[in-house]
């Protein structure tokens, strides 16, 4: 009995030194998945980055239900990771709970605001990439008609649309802008079938540019846009490789900028409010030699230049989420 | 709304209604037999990922397809194993079954192709391709002309437009699926199979008397169910995706069950109720159309609740009733 005392109590001194050694950090993953071509894709890519350069390892667990949440936040926190990095806007009302129990830890959120002194809450100006996005669509368009497509009807996602349609009308006053929510439920991130069916039903209201930000169901916007021979536009990831020559371009939303400075951060980082924009390099849109030859010079002078102007502030894009409308779309 | 525009819809109707009807049927199938299948949702899951993800290793769709009705199958036979061999409680076996599928679709994807739980896109020979019927206006034709087809489309008479747009440029599924109705009408209703597999699902002890087996014409219908939820399945990840994405089925398999309810397990009832629930799912994405026909807008979620609510108002009993095959949901246990 002894013995078996001596053995536990030695197996409990290691694994706290363990736990007390190891202050690797983790990142955890929104439901949607690891390699979800587009958003918590690029939150790995980036600790992937980390990686690489530092020779490091981090912790990562998937979330694969909401009820796992607060469980895998207090797992983490209690195996001593540091800082603990989480994407998507679903973690903030349990990292509010949460954050306050475990005061030395340091944690990151991506697309939420939680206000507590331990917490780095990181927000970009969709709104900003998304302008630039649709200024290229209203100059790719021939119709004069183009179209957006979201995921799940959340304020978040109106601010994408809200910022389209006032890149687009910038261009073109007269323009059209066809915007279809997939649904109303978390379903809508996974539906391509229906993605497709919009970009279909869009095809056929005259859209010629569709705009997908709803998460896998993108996959089937693209598709069906690059069956029908439109131009499609990406989202969060650079998805132009998925269908090269009829992806107009991607909006980039830098998530892996946010997980691998975090990561470069380490335990202790600087916390509180950040807001990734087009100044700072947190949005932009893809250019690579899958879509080199659907963008025009023109086209590039034009959005680099209001990217410069968003940047210095000369030009501002109205944000959706400020005041829950918006000047150029109505849902 | 001009004519074009009304054709655009009952296009859409069709492709949305396909999968609906093909797991309608499938249900029927099973259901006249006596064995509730819940699982149709997860067996139409199992069957995208087998046929998308065959369908990209080997090249073929066809191969491809006949992958996803085999994966199908093979649930079936689980969900006959536990319901009718082992008497076990059918819903369950059939949520379990919903389970497995949504879970190891994605295992076995991402094990396979590390795509995040999704297979590779489809190109070329791997993909169910729209068939173009004599004398329509199709992709070759817009090749010929070098214009896009939408604008040939648009200039064609009504009658070439219906025709071009509507009856033709399908994949072969959807005539499979409307060939389907007919086929089991004839099978349930005018074949001795037939009459013993519904007798099955009425009264078991009657056919058992009469000296056929009741554990062998419900393993039947439940093998008739898989194929039906397999080509479903296959509808949805190479005919209208190009691959299979993580729960793509989105909740069909239910709707498809509300359906078969609606239709109070009836064929050509079942064609109809699969072609209203399209038709409401196609007009739910055009609410333009809709604001344009009745003057003031509907919002889009009371459409796409449409389908539910018309089958808790059947449910009711406020318009006819439904009522299920009486053995239903029952393990036949033979007196002893």
């Amino acid at each position: 009995m002894t013995l078996m005392q001596k053995l536990l109590g030695a197996a409990a001194g290691l694994a706290l030194t363990a736990g007390a050694a190891s202050a690797d950090p983790a990142l955890i993953f929104d439901l949607g998945g690891k390699f979800d071509k587009s958003f918590n894709e690029a939150a790995y890519n980036g600790a992937q980055r980390w990686v690489s350069e530092t020779g490091g390892s981090y912790r990562e667990i998937e979330m694969q239900s909401e009820a796992q949440r607060e469980q895998a936040l207090r797992r983490l926190a209690e195996s001593g990771s540091n800082p603990i990095v989480m994407t998507g806007f679903a973690f903030g009302d349990v990292l509010n709970v949460v954050a306050p129990d475990y005061p030395d830890t340091s944690f990151v959120i991506v697309d939420m605001v939680v206000d507590q002194p331990n917490v780095r809450s990181v927000v970009f100006n969709e709104h900003e990439g998304s302008y630039l996005v649709g200024m290229m669509a209203a100059m790719a368009s021939e119709s004069g008609t183009v179209g957006f497509i979201g995921g799940m009807d959340i304020p978040l996602i109106r601010k994408f649309a809200c910022g389209y349609a006032q890149g687009v009308k910038a261009v073109n006053g007269d323009a059209t802008v066809i915007a279809n929510m997939t649904g109303t439920t978390p379903a809508a991130w996974n539906d391509p079938v229906k993605g497709a069916e919009l970009t279909k039903a869009q095809i056929s209201q005259g859209a010629d540019v569709v705009y997908a930000a709803a998460g896998g169901t993108g996959v089937g916007v693209l598709q069906a846009a690059a069956d029908e021979d439109i131009l499609s536009i990406g989202v969060d990831s650079n998805q132009n490789y998925l269908h090269p020559g009829e992806v107009l371009t991607s909006m980039l939303k830098r998530v892996d900028n946010a997980v691998y400075e975090a990561f470069m951060d380490g335990p202790g980082l600087e916390t509180g409010f950040r807001v990734m924009g087009l100044s700072n390099g947190g949005v932009g849109y893809a250019l690579d030699e899958n879509n080199a030859a659907l963008v025009s010079d023109e086209m590039k002078a034009a959005v680099d230049a209001a990217a410069a102007e968003i940047a210095s502030g000369a030009l501002s894009v109205h944000d959706y989420m400020s005041d829950n409308s918006c000047p150029a779309l109505t849902f | 709304m001009d004519f074009l525009t009304l054709v655009q819809v009952l296009d859409s109707t069709v492709r949305l209604a396909t999968p609906l009807l093909l797991a309608c049927l499938a249900g029927l199938f099973s259901e006249r037999a006596g064995i509730f299948d819940i699982g149709l949702e997860g067996k139409m899951l199992a069957a995208a990922f087998f046929s998308g993800a065959v369908a990209f290793v080997t090249g073929s769709v066809w191969i491809g397809l006949l992958a996803g009705i085999a994966s199908s199958m093979i649930l079936s036979g689980l969900h006959g194993l536990a319901s009718i061999t082992f008497r076990g409680n059918q819903l369950i076996s059939g949520v379990a079954i919903n389970f497995l599928a949504a879970g190891m679709t994605v295992l076995i994807a991402q094990s396979w192709f590390s795509q995040g739980g999704r297979t590779p896109s489809l190109i070329g020979n791997a993909r169910f391709e729209g068939i173009e019927l004599p004398f329509a206006i199709g992709p070759t034709d817009a090749q010929a002309a070098g214009r896009p087809l939408s604008e040939l489309i648009s200039e064609a008479g009504p009658v070439m437009q219906f025709y071009s747009e509507l009856i033709s440029g399908h994949s072969v599924l959807v005539y499979i699926a409307l060939l389907a109705v007919p086929a089991t009408w004839w099978i349930l209703f005018r074949t001795r199979f037939g009459l013993r597999l519904r007798a099955v699902g009425e009264n078991p002890a009657a056919v058992d008397t009469a000296g056929i087996s009741v554990v062998g014409l419900r393993f039947a219908a439940v093998g008739i169910c898989g194929v039906l939820c397999g080509i479903a399945g296959a509808y949805l990840a190479t005919a209208l995706q190009a691959g299979f994405v993580k729960d793509m089925t989105a909740g069909r398999g239910y709707i498809a069950l509300a359906a078969l309810i609606f239709a109070k397990w009836r064929p050509w009832y079942a064609l109809s109720a699969c072609l209203l629930f399209g038709l409401l799912q196609a007009l739910a994405l055009r609410s333009d159309v809709v604001e344009g026909i009745i003057g003031f807008p509907i919002p889009v979620q009371l459409l796409d609740s449409l389908p539910y609510i018309l089958t808790v108002v059947i449910l009711a009993g406020f318009v006819g009733k439904a009522i299920p095959p009486r053995a239903g949901g029952e393990p036949y246990v033979k007196e002893r």
